[in-house]
């Protein structure tokens, strides 16, 4: 058995597969699975300043290996995420990562300050959302837009903050590098590239909310590259999502330069996928006589 | 754990009408704790997105399940495609599913289309205490009418074109059934579940219906197959896959 633990920020898991936030809830529907405490973390459902009831159905489509989701952040609010569901989380042996996000930075400055006051270990910022005080576009497509809500969450936080990135962007590092001149302890991408179906039958989108988040398989390539990309461009460390579904996956991830992993749609096409991941991952580090996984991070060698 | 995924084998493979697939599923883990109502969400092999399929039989000394399902999209051709004898990857038993009473209860069970299967163990709990009355386009699409029969239900079939027994819609005889009846148990089309709650609730008769949306994970942690409840005066999101597929008809906002 290889050594599969690995160190981000500062913050030790035990392995380098972590659910992605959205798909895993607050992992109480998957402990009727496996016990959490196999997974290297669990990166919760996006939590708000206060309650939001999310998008209208259909949310969710299929596409070629993958699929859209449009959920709109559906969440109980901060508070209630404290109270209810994070002391259970805090006792299931594995790195919880909660996922905040905001219609306004000083929202997300605010969510983030109550999280500090937890035992919380890792604060992940959501920047792919809508900023209400900026037309809508979300903070992460612009450099100063991520800069900002970075800026302010940073002050509002000592805990380990990570800054999920968006893909839906023309130059994916100089917003990582943004983020770091602010303070991200770590960055993770991708986050879910727009995409868009339509029923050619009724002329209407898939999705009651026309456009989506695409994730799964197909969008994979992506997701390494922008990695790859990532990494080359800052010395924080950077934890890979995108389409992510084998251990094969998860180990060319991090030689693109991921120092961990996030498994998102794969869960939805199976419960176990990051179980599975972490044993093939396993079988491909004892086949190849890798005694570490820490060692094949950005091992990639260009041409 | 309450949830097991696997790879299991389909022991017996039918075709009840057009499209309509009658499958077996030899899985003793889930058929143990599988309740009425509940279903499983099966994957296509080639697919990203898991199919959710009522339950229509549910025998625990056998350990198996039985599913009939319509091949109407490409997910459930591939799923019609899978040999008898094959594997098929279950996810289950999910879902709340429907809250049976004293077999002794008189219950009026309703179903339309593609929505009879899941209501075949309700009348198998109610036997002669059952009248039910299943919905469909036509005769050629009339399915699991022997089955029902065999419960020793009272079995009523509609048709939209009288092409086979009554002629007309299930409301019809749902409204000469009502009385006396402790409750009704239903699923089908939106429109048809809409109108049988309406009837149930101005006869004072509680209602469960059975409801569908797109859905991903199943389990209630995606959160994508909201529907739209209310519960304690408030108006939310209730999930389909968690908080349903069965809901009482009043919580429901149509």
């Amino acid at each position: 058995m290889a050594d599969l633990s690995v160190k981000v920020a500062g913050v030790d898991f035990k392995n380098p597969v972590i659910p992605a936030s959205g798909v895993f809830g607050y992992g109480r529907e998957y402990e009727e699975f496996y016990p959490l405490s196999k997974l290297g973390g669990i990166a919760t459902k996006g939590t708000t300043g206060q309650l939001r009831t999310g998008n209208l159905s259909p949310r969710i489509a299929e596409t070629p290996m993958g699929m859209l989701n449009s959920v709109g952040l559906q969440n109980p609010g901060i508070d209630k995420f404290i109270e209810t569901e994070l002391p259970n989380l805090m006792t299931k042996d594995t790195v919880i990562i909660a996922n905040i996000a905001g219609s306004t930075p000083e929202e997300c400055a605010e969510v983030a300050a109550k999280l500090d006051n937890t035992d919380v270990h890792m604060i992940e910022l959501n920047i792919s959302c809508p900023n209400v005080k900026q037309g809508g576009a979300a903070f992460g497509v612009s450099c100063e837009g991520a800069s900002a809500v970075t800026s302010l969450v940073r002050k509002s936080t000592k805990k380990p903050l990570i800054v999920k990135l968006s893909p839906n962007v023309t130059d994916i590092a100089s917003i990582a590098k943004a983020v770091e001149a602010e303070g991200a302890d770590a960055v993770s991408l991708i986050n879910t590239l727009l995409g868009m179906r339509i029923d050619i039958k009724t002329r209407r989108p898939v999705l009651r909310n026309n456009c989506g988040g695409m994730s799964g398989p197909a969008i994979f390539p992506v997701a390494v590259r922008m990695v790859w990309q990532v990494a080359n461009a800052v010395n924080i460390p950077v934890i890979g999502m995108g389409g992510i579904s084998s251990g094969r996956d998860a180990i060319e991830m991090m030689m693109a330069g991921a120092s961990a992993v996030q498994v998102g749609a794969a869960i939805i096409t199976n419960p176990f996928a990051p179980i599975n991941i972490i044993d093939e991952m396993n079988e491909f580090l004892d086949e190849n006589k890798i005694k570490s996984v820490s060692e094949i991070i950005g091992t990639v060698q260009p041409w | 754990m309450k949830y097991t995924q696997g790879k299991y084998i389909l022991l017996k493979k039918q075709t009840l009408a057009k499209q309509i697939y009658d499958f077996t599923i030899l899985c003793p883990d889930i058929a143990q704790v599988a309740c009425e109502g509940q279903f499983i969400h099966v994957l296509p092999q080639g697919f990203s997105l898991r199919r959710p399929i009522s339950i229509c039989e549910i025998n625990k000394e056998q350990g198996t399940l039985r599913i009939v399902f319509d091949a109407k999209g490409d997910g459930t051709k591939a799923l019609a495609d899978i040999p008898q004898g094959g594997a098929i990857d279950v996810v289950g038993p999910l879902g709340h599913g429907f809250t049976l009473s004293e077999k002794e209860n008189k219950v009026v069970i309703v179903g339309g289309g593609i929505g009879v299967p899941p209501l075949l163990p309700l009348a198998q709990h109610y036997g002669e205490n059952a009248t039910v009355i299943l919905g469909f386009r036509s005769a050629d699409a009339v399915i699991l009418k022997k089955d029902f029969e065999a419960t020793g239900a009272k079995v009523i079939v509609c048709t939209d074109d009288g092409s086979a027994d009554v002629h007309g819609l299930v409301t019809g005889p749902l409204s000469d059934e009502l009385s006396g009846a402790s409750a009704v148990l239903s699923c089908g089309p939106i429109p048809m579940l809409k109108a049988i709650a309406k009837l149930s609730e101005e006869n004072g008769v509680p209602c469960q219906v059975s409801l569908e949306e797109r859905m991903g994970c199943g389990v209630g942690a995606c959160l994508v197959c909201a529907c739209k409840v209310q519960k304690e005066g408030q108006e939310k999101f209730g999930h389909v896959c968690k908080d349903g597929p069965v809901f009482d008809s009043k919580e429901v906002i149509w």
